[in-house]
């Protein structure tokens, strides 16, 4: 346990560099940089809004801060699990050439994209107080699902890392789970028609709702759904354990595919 | 002087799994679990690899194509895992193989110096004291504020070149990298590593040619077919590897 520390250590300089490198890269593709990082999730809210809030009759002036919540969570898992499945073959120059401890670029991955959400929680900030949604004490419990999400990122991210490595054909299919997962995480419906009609079990299937909702509750300033709560620290706890076993059972072999 | 061993190789083998037809996606995987037609062909690249080096040895490696040269480069640089034995080393491990192939296209050499002695486990303020002299060892000029996929092969392998030998590595491993960029280059890196060897860094070194491997080392193995088939002092394995390929 000492040694996996003192590596960690030894290699901190390379995380910041490679999260660096990814924050850097992201803004010098485009002309807008970021700004991009804002606008985007700010036209989309308003597609959505609109949309949306026509289509089930929504006269809720704060549903563009539900939309919000909900997307930009879900953004950020995509591109962090997105990210760091591609991680090792994307590096693979690197690992072939250098040893470096293997998880890095997976886990720089995550926390570069962690860092693009960090920021793009302004524009949340901001329409926020536009539709007069105002911090309450319960603000606070936004931490945690805060934190929920990097780590269930990480532990997802870590087993498509190690599976993509096998199987290339992962990413179209993860793609499909994707796309599955952000139906089932009502960010732009309102879920409690699903759950009158007896198929609430799909969201509550979904760690990702799980977290969004609590989320949700801390910015509208209600209490979190505790069993919503212990179910997703569940989940992140057993993705990271299982990522992390996997991925190091497995590092060894990567050489050999990539 | 009693001499300090700083690399050990015992009982190493490394072993290969060609399967006929590489399956690499999920969708043969399962036809093929399915039909049960997964096979394996195994194959040993590495076997029963033993020896030791002192500091400031600079050890050749000889063998035809195929022989195991860069499998046992790879295994010592932990790139890759040995299948058995085990490799101890003390001191930073540099490895010159296929120079600035791990550059990022996107990035400016600059911007890769930091990337790359990072990755090579050096700390920020250790570049930044060297960022000057690998610049100027590079000879980029102004091209070192200029994204690396607009540089051309040679001043690729300058940069990589300049990062993994002024960083004063523990031990260095070149594999058929002292034949890059033009003549002039070749010659500054040539005595880049000479200064070096005074320095006391230990070396392993494999080259197609011979005559460069007899001129910067002082002992050498010969492998065939992963095995090693001599050891000791450059001048005996030479002469076995010569009349070996004769
Ligand atoms: N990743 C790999 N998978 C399967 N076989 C490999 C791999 N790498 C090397 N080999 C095989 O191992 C043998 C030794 O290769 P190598 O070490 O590159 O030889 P050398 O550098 O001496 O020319 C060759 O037969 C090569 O085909
Ligand atoms: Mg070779």
């Amino acid at each position: 346990m000492k040694t996996y520390i003192e590596n960690f250590k030894k290699y901190r300089f390379l995380l910041m560099e490679l999260v660096k490198k990814g924050v850097k890269l992201k803004y010098r593709r485009s002309y807008l940089g970021i700004l991009w990082t804002l606008l985007e999730p700010l036209l989309t809210m308003i597609v959505l809004s609109i949309v949306f809030g026509t289509l089930f009759g929504n006269t809720d002036p704060t549903f563009p801060v539900y939309i919000l919540t909900g997307r930009l969570m879900y953004t950020f898992f995509n591109n962090a699990t997105k990210g760091a499945m591609k991680a090792i073959r994307a590096n693979a120059g690197m690992i072939k050439k250098v040893y470096v401890p293997k998880y890095i670029y997976p886990l720089s991955s995550v926390l570069f994209n962690y860092i693009i959400f960090a920021i793009s929680l302004i524009v949340l900030v901001v329409v926020a107080l536009v539709l007069k949604v105002y911090p309450t004490i319960y603000l606070l419990q936004a931490v945690i699902p805060l934190i929920l999400i990097l780590v269930t990122a990480f532990g997802v991210g870590m087993i498509l890392s190690t599976m993509a490595v096998f199987f290339r054909d992962l990413e179209y299919l993860w793609s499909v789970g994707l796309m599955i997962i952000m139906y089932a995480s009502a960010i732009f419906y309102k879920p409690e028609r699903l759950f009158a009609s007896g198929y609430g079990w799909i969201l509550k299937l979904n760690p990702l709702y799980l977290i969004i909702h609590n989320f949700r509750q801390a910015v509208f300033g209600h209490p979190m759904n505790m069993k919503f709560l212990a179910a997703s620290i569940v989940f992140a706890i057993v993705s990271v354990i299982v990522g992390l076993v996997f991925f190091y059972k497995k590092q060894d072999e990567f050489i050999l595919h990539i | 002087m009693a001499k300090k061993e700083v690399l050990r190789v015992e009982n190493v083998g490394m072993k290969f799994n060609l399967s006929q037809e590489k399956v690499d996606d999920l969708k043969d995987y399962v036809i093929k679990l399915l039909k049960r037609q997964l096979s394996y062909n195994e194959f040993w690249a590495l076997k029963d690899i033993n020896f030791s080096l002192n500091k400031g040895d600079r050890l050749g490696i000889l063998g035809l194509n195929g022989a195991g040269k860069s499998t046992l480069l790879k295994v010592i640089a932990g790139v890759l895992k040995a299948t058995e034995g085990t490799v101890t080393s003390k001191g930073k491990i540099a490895p010159l193989l296929e120079l600035g192939a791990g550059f990022d296209q996107q990035y400016t050499g600059r911007e890769n110096i930091y990337l790359y002695g990072a990755v090579l486990g050096f700390s920020k303020k250790f570049l930044d004291e060297k960022l000057d002299e690998i610049i100027a060892f590079s000879e980029l000029g102004k091209f070192i504020d200029v994204p690396v996929k607009n540089y051309s092969s040679g001043m690729k392998s300058r940069l990589g070149f300049s990062v993994a030998t002024l960083v004063e590595p523990d031990i260095l491993i070149l594999d058929e990298v002292l034949s890059v960029g033009d003549a002039k280059f070749r010659k500054k890196s040539e005595a880049k590593i000479m200064s070096m060897f005074d320095k006391g860094v230990t070396v392993l070194f494999v080259s197609h040619s011979l005559e460069q491997v007899q001129r910067l080392c002082n002992k050498a193995i010969l492998l065939e077919k992963g095995h090693i088939i001599a050891n000791g002092s450059i001048d005996e394995v030479s002469k076995i590897y010569l009349e070996k390929t004769k």
